[in-house]
């Protein structure tokens, strides 16, 4: 599709187009878009509420577990972790559909943030198990567990993901193949969470199944945990937006009084 | 179902369950602080572009009270 199909006001969002598009048309698109800021406040709150609240259920509500004692508290960190980084992707695979359906940027800019943001969640998620896996079993990694291997492959492969996506000069062209490669790689996150899980050899607990019932505490304080976390996803993926987005309105304020 | 400890089990592995919390929170941290660079970065920007946006306004308001030099050429004219 060519680009000059793009409604002028579709590419305001996008910071890396904002040194091409002119000011007029980012300024209107960031009075027509989406105002930026909006629920940043409400989220941090929210997040600054339920991180305290997990952290104080793990460690002084949540019984401890028999076999390993202490050490199983990582699970209320590493698991939500984990999920949300997973999240994390495919939701940055679903917005990248409506990024290609719309041809909004602002779609691609929250493809990328929550790409972005997942990444960081996935480090965290390598260290706090790899961190586990040397207290439990003695190494800090098992290159013969699927899961850890499958989790890295995903991790590698949205590596990948922000060198290709900034290799691109043509800001029509990035937004495009960022949001194509969101989408497959979105689309490869669930297939290979099934293939690891049909898998039968494995080390790894499964914490999603009928084989791991939780005693109800722990239950609820891993709900608590990954409401946690997923509201500090939420927060700093609002965080990385507005940032973005002030940046841009600056630019194009810049550009508008004829100063760059 | 996942068994209970009746004790309190040997804390032999309290500094890993540390390790994990501490090196997450550090990431945040680090995570956060970037932000907070930039966004300084950002309130500079602003504060410049603030600052020229005024001395062009007040250029602009002198360029206004002088008069220019047709319009004094025109007046020696007359």
């Amino acid at each position: 599709m060519s680009s000059r199909t793009f409604p002028p006001e579709r590419r305001s969002e996008n910071p890396e187009i904002s040194s091409q598009g002119s000011p007029k048309r980012e300024l209107r698109g960031f009075r027509t878009g989406t105002e930026y800021g909006r629920g940043l406040r409400p989220l941090s709150i929210a997040t600054l509420v339920a991180v305290p609240i997990a952290l104080v259920l793990v460690f002084f509500y949540a019984p401890i577990e028999a076999e390993e004692g202490f050490l199983q508290k990582i699970f209320y960190l590493h698991v939500p972790l984990a999920i949300v980084t997973l999240c994390g992707f495919v939701i940055g695979g679903l917005l990248a559909i409506v990024h290609l359906r719309t041809r909004d940027r602002k779609w691609d800019l929250r493809s990328y943030v929550a790409i972005h943001m997942g990444l960081i969640f996935g480090v965290g998620t390598l260290i706090t198990g790899s961190i586990w896996a040397r207290g439990s079993w003695g190494h800090w990694w098992v290159w013969s567990e699927p899961t850890l291997v499958s989790f890295l492959i995903v991790i590698l492969l949205y590596a990948t993901y922000q060198p290709l996506r900034f290799a691109i000069e043509d800001p029509e062209r990035q937004a495009r193949y960022a949001s194509v490669f969101a989408i497959v790689a979105g689309a490869f996150v669930p297939m290979n969470f099934l293939a690891v899980r049909l898998s039968t050899a494995y080390l790894h607990p499964r914490v999603l199944g009928s084989s791991s019932n939780l005693p109800p505490k722990m239950a609820f304080t891993f709900l608590v945990s990954l409401v946690a976390i997923s509201l500090l996803f939420a927060t700093l993926c609002s965080y990385e937006l507005t940032a973005k987005r002030t940046r841009m309105l600056l630019k194009a304020r810049s550009r508008t009084l004829g100063f760059r | 179902m996942t068994p209970l400890a009746t004790s309190i089990p040997g804390s032999s592995n309290n500094g890993y369950v540390a390790a994990a919390y501490i090196v997450f929170f550090a990431i945040v941290l680090v995570y956060v602080a970037i932000m907070a660079l930039r966004l300084t970065r950002v309130e500079r920007g602003l504060r410049e572009l603030n600052a020229r946006a005024a001395a062009r306004g007040q250029d602009e308001a002198k360029h206004d009270e002088t008069p220019s030099h047709s319009q004094t050429r025109e007046r020696e004219v007359v």
